[in-house]
């Protein structure tokens, strides 16, 4: 029977985490007291967002499953001719990569910003906002090409119509929030630029602006691995 | 309650900067391989598997690093990661609806629409 006690150490490391999440939760107070309110927000308003592209990806899915006719070949559909050679999905990689890169320099604008270093900080998000200010122009590009090869919401030549719907609604949806993002994350650079936080000692924004941003890397990952890839 | 922790709210936190140059290099290198499985036509089971793997890789690293999970308290984690997991759900129902809609149209539509 002494096998059965054996592992009270293991209990040890498990219990105070618990612990921790039982006194957050029943303590009869704020549970996300020790979070920064705007980043509880943030959170909150990610999750639902979570939630809304989910339904979307779901949408999408029971289309692809349920349509009789054949799914539109994307590497196909997405492919460009470069130097007279057709490269599948290219543009969609190059999107991609932009948009880590992005993320990339948002996660350091975000840790310059806890060093109160103003001028990178700035500069960093700056130059976040104009890899995404990139990305939405190639997606600007992406959609004039398949709008021009008759691609409409109700039907393309490719093949299932509901292609068009699934493609408009997500990709449409997604660089919707891109466009916001810049929007944020300029205004954000410009209040670090002017000095705003560090008379008010706080640059909590620029973290949370990074976690928005980088949210929509994170849908980018789904999209391109179920819309793009799959 | 209004009484602020600045201890913990304002000081943030300090991460060497060779952290997020190195999550970006494999970020890179996991896009760089997804995009591979379309480029060398990888098909069925494996290129599924392929594709789910590397997705999920780069949604942890982001989460984890990124998005500075990692290090916060196990209350907000648990409380942003465990109610997508009701999707499973909706993913479950939306599948049998597409099947059912499916064999609907092969058998009573001739295969159209």
């Amino acid at each position: 029977m002494a096998h059965t006690v054996a592992d009270r150490q293991d209990q040890e490391i498990i219990t105070p985490a618990l612990r921790q999440i039982m006194s957050d939760w029943s303590a009869d107070q704020e549970v996300f007291r020790h979070t920064h309110w705007g980043k509880a927000m943030m959170w909150i308003f990610l999750l639902s967002d979570t939630f809304i592209f989910s339904c979307f990806l779901t949408g999408y899915m029971t289309m692809r499953m349920s349509s009789s006719m054949p799914w539109p070949n994307t590497a196909e559909v997405f492919a460009l001719s470069v130097g007279g050679q057709e490269i599948p999905l290219i543009l969609i990689a190059i999107m991609t990569f932009v948009l880590i890169s992005s993320s990339g320099t948002m996660a350091m604008a975000v840790n310059f910003g806890y060093q109160r270093d103003r001028r990178k900080t700035a500069t960093l998000m700056l130059l976040t906002a104009l890899f995404g200010a990139a990305f939405v122009g190639m997606q600007a590009f992406e959609w004039t090409k398949l709008i021009h090869e008759g691609v409409r919401p109700w039907g393309n030549p490719m093949g299932a119509p509901q292609f068009g719907a699934s493609f408009f609604m997500i990709t449409g949806f997604h660089g919707l929030h891109v466009s916001c993002g810049v929007i944020l994350l300029l205004t954000i650079a410009s209040k670090v630029a002017r000095g705003h936080y560090d008379r008010k000692g706080d640059y909590s924004a620029v973290e949370i602006a990074g976690l928005y941003w980088h949210f929509v890397d994170l849908v980018w990952v789904f999209i391109f691995a179920f819309f793009y890839l799959w | 309650m209004k009484q602020d922790h600045p201890a913990d709210v304002h000081v943030g936190q300090q991460h060497p900067i060779s952290l997020y140059l190195k999550v970006w290099a494999y970020l890179f290198v996991l896009s760089t391989m997804s995009y591979m499985v379309d480029y060398l036509r990888v098909q069925g089971i494996v290129r599924w598997t392929l594709i789910i793997l590397f997705m999920l890789l780069k949604a942890g690293l982001i989460l984890s690093i990124f998005m500075h999970l990692a290090w916060e308290r196990l209350s907000l984690i648990y409380a942003i990661l465990v109610p997508p997991l009701v999707l499973l759900v909706l993913v479950r129902i939306m599948t049998i609806e597409a099947d059912y809609a499916w064999w609907t149209r092969a058998i009573f539509m001739g295969g159209g629409g």
